[in-house]
């Protein structure tokens, strides 16, 4: 076994409590800035499902020929991210509308006309959902032909959705800011004693020509290893939590909510590197104020 | 003015070790004055004087463990004004130092605690395994590998002290007071390792102030006092700041 590795092993054993201690806050930081994450993991899954079953409906003015309906239609369909253009005409529309009111379709018998205008209702192509404001794009486009009266779709709703949920993502990344910041000092505080304990070991490694590099090596491994073993104990209780959770969100739902699932496996990779790298980013801020003095 | 025996600040005089003038200030207390002095490859320099004197503070300079506030100090023909940080290890792998309180690690084996300068250097397993045994048997410490330095008698973990100082083939081996908690057998001991270093070719400066063991060898002696050099009068021509022929 290398001797950084053998001496990083060392420490850890030494200082179990330390070490335990600064396990337990990295585990706790990883549960709940993961928390936070799959609700945002899931919640994002959702409302781009929501985005992709959009539909539009583009009201035409009255007095349209078939011809020019045809030629419409056509041109709509030749917009990008236009995957279908159904026509609805206004007879189909109040028959629809009478249908949904049930009971209350005898307040439509009193119509002198019909109100409703001839519709197009379309549905959009996965490209239509990327990028912001693509939708907008298109509503405008289309808007801006002479035959169209009026387009509608859930715009509003969607939007102001987003909005609600950009604010939560934001407080998430604040909230993960400040739980990786508390990680990041735990890791140096613990680094900080080891060097701490291990000054005079440490001026003798100096004196006998010992390079910085050999010298920080173990306490980096040290802090690295914590930061693994933390966001993987992190990892292992949130997953737990989830199955439970989830679990029982389903079963009362009766599946009314779409599957929720956990992280993939390169999220969980990731969040491995980043505890490594918390663990590394402690270490370094101690070793800095160390080399200082 | 220069100093006696010194040639140049360019290190053409064939010395070892040269300082120029060098003096040491540590607040408004001075520690050293105006020294100059040259030191031969492998040769053996006592430096003595009372204790205060300024001995150990030298052997700091000569280790980059302080810094020269005047002067300059030239090592295998590096000027240490010049050294950058980076640079201070591969400095101090010329020298093997021996401490009057021995600076062994507590929590290390003896093996451990000699095994760590060839660590430093990334020298492989196997090959510190052979070369630690072997040292630590030349300094009769071959059965004692195992045990802890906190365990071990003031002339054994001083012979540790030497076989660490010694285990990377040092061109220098600096001794600070090596004697001072020793008795006089323990004490004629380390001085014969060091001696035994110094046939194999190592230079060896020993700062002591025990002027009986000084007397009892021929080697070249500088006295501090003060801070300054000054002659050793019943030492006689042995106090030269020259290396002696």
């Amino acid at each position: 076994m290398p001797p950084a590795i053998r001496r990083a092993l060392r420490d850890i054993a030494l200082n179990r409590f330390l070490n335990a201690v600064t396990v337990v806050t990295i585990t706790l930081a990883v549960i709940f800035a993961g928390a936070f994450g799959l609700f945002f993991y899931n919640v994002n899954g959702l409302f781009l499902d929501w985005q992709r079953g959009i539909r539009m409906m583009v009201y035409l003015e009255d007095g349209i020929s078939d011809a020019q309906r045809l030629d419409l239609k056509f041109r709509i369909k030749t917009i990008a991210g236009v995957a279908e253009a159904v026509y609805i005409s206004r007879a189909e529309a109040l028959e629809t509308l009478k249908t949904q009111l049930q009971q209350q379709s005898g307040v439509l018998d009193h119509l002198r006309g019909n109100p409703l205008p001839d519709a197009f209702e379309l549905t959009f192509r996965p490209t239509a959902h990327e990028g912001p404001g693509r939708l907008d794009r298109i509503a405008a486009e289309i808007e801006a032909l002479p035959e169209v009266g009026q387009v509608l779709y859930a715009q509003q709703w969607l939007q102001r959705f987003s909005t609600i949920f950009n604010l939560f993502k934001l407080v998430g990344y604040g909230l993960g800011g400040i739980f990786g910041l508390a990680a990041i000092l735990i890791v140096a505080n613990t680094i900080r004693l080891m060097i701490y304990n291990r000054r005079d070991e440490i001026e003798i490694m100096r004196l006998v020509g010992a390079a910085d590099g050999f010298i920080n090596a173990p306490f980096y491994i040290c802090a690295m290893l914590l930061g693994a073993v933390g966001s993987l104990l992190g990892l292992t209780i949130l997953l737990a939590l989830y199955s439970g959770i989830s679990r029982q969100i389903q079963q009362s739902l009766y599946g009314a909510l779409p599957t929720m699932s956990f992280f993939p496996w390169y999220w969980c990779i990731g969040i491995l590197i980043a505890g490594m790298l918390v663990g590394a980013l402690g270490c370094l801020v101690s070793m800095k104020q160390y080399l200082k003095a | 003015m220069r100093a006696p025996g010194v040639t140049s600040v360019n290190g053409d005089s064939g010395a070892l070790i040269r300082l120029f003038h060098v003096s040491k200030r540590f607040g408004k207390k001075t520690a050293l004055t105006d020294i100059s002095l040259d030191v031969a490859p492998n040769e053996f320099l006592f430096v003595t004087g009372p204790s205060g004197a300024g001995k150990s503070t030298l052997l700091r300079l000569l280790y980059l463990a302080e810094s020269t506030t005047e002067g300059q100090i030239l090592i295998d023909g590096v000027n240490l004004a010049r050294v950058q940080r980076r640079g201070i290890p591969s400095l101090r792998r010329k020298f093997g130092i021996v401490f009057q309180d021995y600076k062994l690690i507590p929590s290390k084996t003896v093996f451990d605690n000699v095994a760590l300068v060839l660590e430093a250097r990334g020298v492989r397993q196997r090959l510190i395994q052979k070369k630690v045994g072997a040292m630590l048997r030349m300094v009769e410490m071959g059965d004692r590998g195992d045990a802890l330095p906190p365990s071990l008698s003031g002339g054994e973990q001083q012979r540790v002290a030497v076989a660490r100082a010694v285990i990377g083939d040092p061109k220098i081996i600096l001794a600070d007071e090596p004697t001072g908690s020793l008795d006089a057998a323990a004490a004629e001991a380390i001085f014969g390792l060091l001696r035994h270093f110094h046939q194999r070719g190592a230079t060896v400066i020993v700062a002591t102030h025990d002027i009986e063991l000084i007397k009892a060898s021929q080697e070249r002696v500088i006295c501090l006092e003060g801070g300054r050099l000054q002659p050793l009068p019943e030492l006689g021509a042995r106090t030269s700041h020259a290396p002696r022929n």
